[in-house]
């Protein structure tokens, strides 16, 4: 999911993003409405299929779930003890699927022209005193954060295995939060330098 | 030129700055100090992105009291660490931020972005994550979004302390290659040989103002 915008030339990536973000919303909900494994397992194949046409290929896919592993083996496990194998498969699939459909979405569209779009999209909401614009920047600062954040963790429990404290939760997240209420400070700074005035 | 008028600068009961008065017409300034002795705290001063408890700053008769806005449009800053001045996900996309809050339009932003990128020889680069860049493309990129801005002046706060020794010379060179009259805050004393002024701070004093021959080695001295 950190690979974000996978640049090229197919239909997918010249389609405005409005289209493809309401598609997303409109999949996702019927894929919540729909209780039905074959249907779920149909949608999952339509959605690994647009991947090729999309230029992106299998493995990109695969990319976007492996980090979820351990969350579909986890809810697996647990829906298979609660309501059966079949309802474990369904739960697992329609979660993947959606994954999949979202990640199509992030890396067949520029970042800048998602926010473009979520901004002018919640302009309605103006009345009651949200901002769409920093709604936008927050946004775009997660996608760009993300990265960054994980290689700041990587860092510290590095820092820490050296220690002998990487079993340590507190000794990983006091550091990390220290470290990143302080690049909330340069990067507060950095826009403001940079000419932002929400 | 910046102009800076007996300024004092405290946070809490702590004085970073005192009493310093300044003013600055070189091309290329660069302020060297102890770590702690106030000149990061200089730097972010000549921007506005601090007001001085006491004084005043002036850039080219602009308050920066009174002008923020038009101030940093004017003075650039590149930061010490880009991976917190890079706010976009994509470089072309980081690149338009600033250029988009000055209300540039689109076909300006995309000239201007060509421009930049062939300046610096990212041209491939362009639709890259930001977060896969090396460190030393990640700080061209960073000083990149500040340059698209059309800044007068840019104020650097020890851009190349992270950087290994290629990346740190790339830099150091696009540096010395700017039009701009450059500040920069730096630690690393081979980098101010060709400067015109250097600047030294010790507990938020000037306590050198020289040519780099004179200033560095009375540095130098102090420090050791």
């Amino acid at each position: 999911m950190l690979d974000l915008y996978s640049p090229g030339k197919s239909f997918l990536h010249k389609m405005s993003p409005a289209p493809k973000m309401l598609v997303l919303m409109v999949a996702a909900t019927l894929l919540f409405l729909n209780d039905s494994l074959a249907v779920t397992l149909a949608a999952m194949v339509a959605v690994l299929l647009l991947y090729p046409l999309a230029q992106l290929s299998f493995k990109q896919a695969w990319q976007q779930l492996r980090p979820l592993l351990w969350i579909f083996a986890v809810f697996f496990a647990l829906q298979w003890w609660l309501a059966g194998l079949e309802q474990a498969s369904y739960v697992v699939l329609r979660l993947a699927a959606l994954i999949l459909l979202a990640s199509l979405v992030t890396l067949t569209t520029r970042s800048s022209d998602m926010i473009d779009t979520i901004t002018t999209g919640l302009g309605f909401l103006k009345p009651i005193g949200v901002n769409p614009a920093k709604v936008g920047l927050a946004i775009s600062l997660a996608l760009r954060f993300i990265p960054v954040l994980a290689q700041v963790t990587q860092d510290v429990r590095e820092a820490q295995k050296t220690r002998g404290l990487e079993r340590s939760v507190i000794a990983v997240a006091m550091p990390v939060a220290i470290r990143t209420l302080k690049m909330a400070d340069d990067i507060s700074d950095a826009i403001e330098s940079r000419g932002y005035r929400p | 030129m910046i102009n800076i008028h007996n300024v004092s600068l405290s946070y809490a009961d702590r004085t970073v700055l005192r009493d310093v008065s300044l003013s600055l017409t070189e091309r290329r300034i660069a302020v060297i100090g102890a770590n702690g002795s106030g000149k990061s705290s200089f730097a972010r001063m000549l921007n506005g992105l601090v007001l001085p408890t006491e004084g005043e700053v002036e850039i080219d008769g602009l308050n920066t009291r009174t002008h923020g806005k038009d101030i940093r449009q004017k003075v650039g800053f590149v930061f010490q660490n880009p991976d917190n001045q890079i706010v976009f996900p994509v470089v072309e996309e980081d690149l338009a931020f600033g250029m988009k809050n000055l209300g540039f339009s689109k076909e300006k932003i995309a000239q201007k972005t060509d421009e930049i990128l062939t300046r610096y020889d990212m041209r491939d680069l362009r639709e890259h994550p930001a977060h896969l860049l090396s460190g030393g493309q990640k700080q061209l990129l960073a000083i990149s979004g500040v340059l698209v801005m059309e800044p007068s002046y840019i104020i650097m706060d020890e851009p190349t302390t992270l950087l290994d020794l290629r990346n740190k010379r790339r830099v150091s060179e696009a540096i010395m290659a700017l039009e701009q009259t450059v500040i920069l805050i730096s630690h690393d004393l081979d980098l101010l040989h060709d400067f015109d002024r250097v600047i030294v701070f010790d507990e938020g004093r000037v306590v050198e103002d020289n040519i780099p021959s004179v200033a560095v080695p009375a540095y130098v001295k102090r420090m050791t």
